[in-house]
C-alpha cells in the first residue's frame, strides 16, 4: 500500500497518519451526543458506526473524505452534519476524482449514499468509482466481520470476568472494512459486488424534473426544490434524523452533489452577473445545511466557482459552507512550466475550516499544498519554497540587516513575518542576525546587486566599517 | 465572557451601559468569538436575551457557552434566553406549511419579503412581563448574523428597516441593548452587504471589528481587533475614540495584546 510522501517537516506527520488511521472502531467509545439526534437521545449510546471516529479536539463524529491526506489537513476528517464544498478546477478534471473517492469511501464503510447530478446518471457515476486498495489484513477483517455477523449472540456466562457481562453488547454494522480512511486506485473500477451490496439513492435531474409535483412558488429554481425535497424524504424515510419512530437508523448518509450551480441545474449565476435567481443557490445551501445539522449525514458538493460571474455570490457561498477547498490545476496556466511545480498537477487551497463547538479550529500551518495524480494515487504534498534556501547563502553572520519587505507587507502584523525570516537565518548561522525596528520603507539606494561578500578583513583594526551588501553604493 | 475584552471595553456585567447598539464586524477572519463573548456577558449580567442565531445550531453555542461559564439549556428553561435556531426553523418553514406566521416566513415567498414576522417574534420575546417582579435587568437582542439574511434573498433595505424597528423597540423603548454581527466582504464587491454594513455602523454606539492580519496567516496572532466608540446621536466635532489590539484565541479565552507585542515575538 503506497504511503503518502512527505516533504519537509512542515507537512506534519502524514506518515504517522497512515499508521494511526485507526485500525477499527470496535472500542467502547462513548459517542458524545452528536448534534444529530440531540433531543431524541436520552443517554450515550454505546454504538460505533463503522467508518466514523470522534474528533480528538471536540468530540465531533468524523467521517473520512476518501483521501487520508486530506483528512489529516482537515483535522481528522469531515464532521457529520457539515458541508464540504469543492471549488472545481478549470477543466473539471480533478474534482470528480475527489467526489468519487468520497462516495467510494461510503461504499467501503457501508454508509448509505445519495448521489445527485444534473449531468450524469448516478448509476454511471457509481460504476466509475475507484477501487479501494485493501491489503490482506483488512481482507481478513472482512471475513471475520462476516463471520461475526452470522454467529448468534452467545450467552455464555463469564466466570472470572463477570463484571464484563454487565456491559451492554457491542453492535457493529458489517461493512467491507472497518478502518477509517482508505486509499483508492484511480485506474481500476470498484468491484461490481460492492456496489450491489451497498444502499444508494440517485437523483438525476432530467428524470425528476419531468414529473409534475405541486411546488409552491419561492425563489429557488425548481431543480433545487426537487433536490431538497428528495434529500429530506430520504432522511425522513430512512430515519437518519431520528424522528421516524419506525426506523432506528445507525448509519451515516453520504450526500454527493455534482456541479451545483452550473446551468444544467437551471441556475443562471454562471451565465449572467445579476440574474433573476441570484439567491437561489445560497438559499439552497442554507436549507441543506439545516437538514444536515439535524441528521446523521455529511455532504460533498462540487461547484464550478470559476464560472460564477458575480464574485459576491462566491463569498456568500463560502460563508454558508463549512469546509471549502479550492483546486487549481496547472493545465494551461503559466505554472505548468515552472520548475518548482514540475512534479505536481495543481495546487490545493484550503480556504475555510469551520469552528464547530469550539472557539478555535484545526487550521494546519502548511498553506502551500500541491497535489499530483500519480499512476494510481492522488497525493497531497507541501511545496517547499526554494527562495528561503537561497537566502541563507547571501547573508553572512555577524552583521545587522535591515529587512525590507514588499511594500504591501509594511502593515501591522508584519513583525511576525520578519521575525520568522530572522529566526530562519539565525538557526542556520552561528551568530544571530539582530532584529531591527520597523521603519518606513527606504527607497532603494543601490542597484540591488551584491558587489562583494563580507569577509573577516573588515574588522582587522577594530574599527567598525560599513558592512557591504545590499545597501552598498556602487562606485 | 472574556475578562481581557471586558477590561479593554471598560465594562463589567454589573455596570454595562443600556440603550446601546454594538456592531460586530469581521473581515477575512471569523468574528464569532465576539458573539460568544457577548452572549455569555449578557447572560451573566442577568439580562433577558433574545438570540436570533441564523448561523449555527443551538448545541454549538451551548457547548462553547459552557466553556465560557454559561449554560444555555438552563437559561432557556428559566426563560432568560429566547433562542431562534435559524437552521432548524428554516427546515420547518421550507417543508411544511405553517398556520401562523413564522419568523422566517420570507423563505417561502417568491420575491424579497419583509422581516415583519421576525420583528414581531423579537418584540414578543423581549416585551416585559406584566404583573411580576422584574427578574431580569434589561432586554438584549443578539443577532448572528445579519449577512445570512442577505443570502436568503431579503433586500438590504428590508434588513435595515428591521434593524431600525428593533432599535426603536429594544434600545429606545425598553432601554435594552443590541448586538449585531455583520460580515464585511472586504475587497469583494458585495454592494448589498456594503449598504447594510454602512447603514448599521452609522447607527451603532460601539463597533468591534475583527480583521485578519494584512500579512496573512499567523499561528500566534489570529487577528486584529479594532474598537471604535461612537456617538451617533450627537453630531459633535469630537473625534471618536478608537483602539487597536491583536488577539490570539485559545481554547477557553482570548488574549489581547498591543500590536506587535505578541508573547511569541517578545
Amino acid at each position: 500500500m503506497a504511503a503518502v510522501a512527505t516533504c519537509g517537516s512542515g507537512a506534519g506527520s502524514t506518515g504517522s497518519a497512515v499508521a494511526t488511521a485507526s485500525k477499527s472502531n470496535v472500542t467502547s467509545f462513548q459517542r458524545r451526543g452528536p448534534r444529530a439526534s440531540g433531543t431524541n437521545d436520552s443517554g450515550p449510546r454505546l454504538v460505533s458506526i463503522a467508518g466514523t471516529r470522534p474528533s480528538v479536539r471536540n468530540g465531533q463524529l468524523l467521517v473520512s473524505t476518501g483521501l487520508p491526506a486530506l483528512d489529516q489537513l482537515l483535522g481528522g476528517g469531515l464532521a457529520i452534519g457539515t458541508v464540504l464544498l469543492i471549488e472545481e478546477d478549470k477543466y473539471n478534471i480533478y474534482s470528480p476524482l475527489l467526489f468519487k473517492c468520497f462516495l467510494a469511501e461510503g461504499i467501503v464503510s457501508g454508509h448509505t449514499l445519495l448521489v445527485a447530478s444534473a449531468k450524469e446518471d448516478p448509476a454511471n457515476i457509481l460504476q466509475e468509482l475507484p477501487a479501494p486498495l485493501l491489503d490482506d489484513n483488512s481482507k481478513k477483517e472482512f471475513d471475520e466481520d462476516v463471520y461475526n455477523h452470522k454467529t448468534p449472540e452467545s450467552n455464555i456466562k463469564m466466570k472470572i470476568a463477570w463484571r464484563y457481562q454487565l456491559l451492554p453488547k457491542m453492535e457493529q454494522i458489517g461493512p467491507v472494512s472497518s478502518r477509517f480512511g482508505h486509499y483508492y486506485d484511480a485506474s481500476k473500477r470498484i468491484p461490481q459486488e460492492l456496489i450491489e451490496a451497498s444502499n444508494w439513492h440517485g437523483f438525476f435531474l432530467p428524470e425528476k424534473i419531468s414529473s409534475t409535483l405541486k411546488v409552491e412558488p419561492c425563489s429557488l429554481t425548481p431543480g433545487y426544490i426537487k433536490l431538497l425535497q428528495f434529500i429530506q424524504n430520504i432522511i425522513y424515510e430512512e430515519g437518519f434524523d431520528g424522528s421516524n419512530p419506525q426506523k432506528k437508523q445507525r448509519n451515516v448518509l453520504r450526500i454527493g452533489i455534482q456541479n451545483l450551480g452550473s446551468p444544467l441545474w437551471g441556475d443562471d449565476i454562471c451565465c449572467a452577473e445579476n440574474g433573476s435567481n441570484s439567491h437561489s443557490l445560497t438559499k439552497f445551501l442554507y436549507v441543506l445545511r439545516g437538514l444536515l445539522r439535524t441528521s446523521l449525514s455529511a455532504c460533498i458538493i462540487t461547484m464550478p466557482t470559476h464560472l460564477i460571474q458575480n464574485k459576491a455570490i462566491i463569498a456568500r457561498v463560502t460563508n454558508l459552507s463549512d469546509i471549502v477547498i479550492g483546486l487549481e490545476s496547472f493545465i494551461g496556466s503559466e505554472r505548468e512550466t515552472n520548475p518548482l511545480y514540475k512534479d505536481y498537477h495543481g495546487l490545493i487551497h484550503i480556504r475555510q475550516i469551520p469552528r464547530l463547538n469550539n472557539l478555535i479550529c484545526d487550521e494546519s500551518d502548511v498553506k502551500d499544498l500541491a497535489f499530483k495524480l500519480k499512476r494510481k494515487l492522488f497525493t497531497i504534498e507541501w511545496v517547499q519554497d526554494n527562495y528561503l534556501r537561497q537566502e541563507r547563502n547571501i547573508y553572512p553572520p555577524g552583521f545587522s540587516y535591515l529587512l525590507k519587505q514588499k511594500d504591501s507587507a509594511w502593515g501591522e502584523g508584519s513583525l511576525q513575518h520578519s521575525t520568522f525570516l530572522m529566526s530562519f537565518l539565525a538557526k542556520a548561522t552561528a551568530f544571530a542576525s539582530r532584529l531591527v525596528r520597523h521603519s518606513e520603507p527606504l527607497k532603494q539606494t543601490g542597484s540591488g546587486r551584491i558587489h562583494q561578500a563580507a569577509g573577516p578583513r573588515l574588522w582587522h583594526d577594530g574599527r567598525r566599517q560599513e558592512a557591504p551588501g545590499l545597501l552598498g553604493i556602487p562606485l | 465572557m472574556f475578562v481581557e475584552l471586558n477590561n479593554l471595553l471598560n465594562t463589567t456585567p454589573d455596570r454595562a451601559e443600556q440603550g446601546k447598539l454594538t456592531l460586530l464586524c469581521d473581515a477575512k477572519t471569523d468574528g464569532s468569538f465576539l458573539v460568544h463573548h457577548f452572549l455569555s456577558f449578557y447572560l451573566k449580567a442577568n439580562c433577558k436575551v433574545c438570540f436570533v442565531a441564523l448561523f449555527q445550531s443551538f448545541s454549538h453555542y451551548n457547548i462553547v457557552g459552557q466553556k465560557l461559564g454559561v449554560n444555555l439549556t438552563v437559561a432557556r428553561e428559566r426563560g432568560q434566553l429566547v433562542f431562534l435556531e435559524g437552521l432548524k426553523s428554516a427546515v420547518d418553514v421550507f417543508f411544511q406549511t405553517q398556520e401562523e406566521p413564522h419568523p422566517l416566513q420570507f423563505l417561502r415567498e417568491a420575491n424579497a419579503g419583509n422581516l415583519k414576522p421576525l420583528f414581531e417574534f423579537v418584540r414578543e420575546a423581549l416585551k416585559p412581563v406584566d404583573g411580576g417582579e422584574a427578574r431580569w435587568t434589561y432586554p438584549v437582542l443578539l443577532v448572528d448574523d445579519l449577512s445570512v439574511l442577505l443570502s436568503l434573498g431579503v433586500g438590504a433595505v428590508a434588513v435595515l428597516d428591521f434593524i431600525h424597528y428593533c432599535r426603536a423597540t429594544v434600545c429606545w423603548e425598553l432601554k435594552g441593548n443590541m448586538v449585531i454581527l455583520v460580515h464585511d466582504s472586504g475587497d469583494v464587491e458585495d454592494e448589498e452587504n456594503n449598504i447594510l454594513l454602512n447603514g448599521v455602523s452609522h447607527q451603532s454606539h460601539l463597533i468591534l471589528r475583527a480583521e485578519g492580519l494584512a500579512t496573512g496567516f499567523c499561528r500566534d496572532v489570529h487577528g486584529q481587533l479594532r474598537i471604535l466608540w461612537r456617538r451617533p446621536s450627537q453630531p459633535t466635532a469630537q473625534r471618536d475614540q478608537s483602539l487597536t489590539y491583536q488577539y490570539k484565541i485559545q481554547d477557553k479565552s482570548v488574549s489581547f495584546f498591543a500590536k506587535g507585542m505578541s508573547p511569541a515575538v517578545l
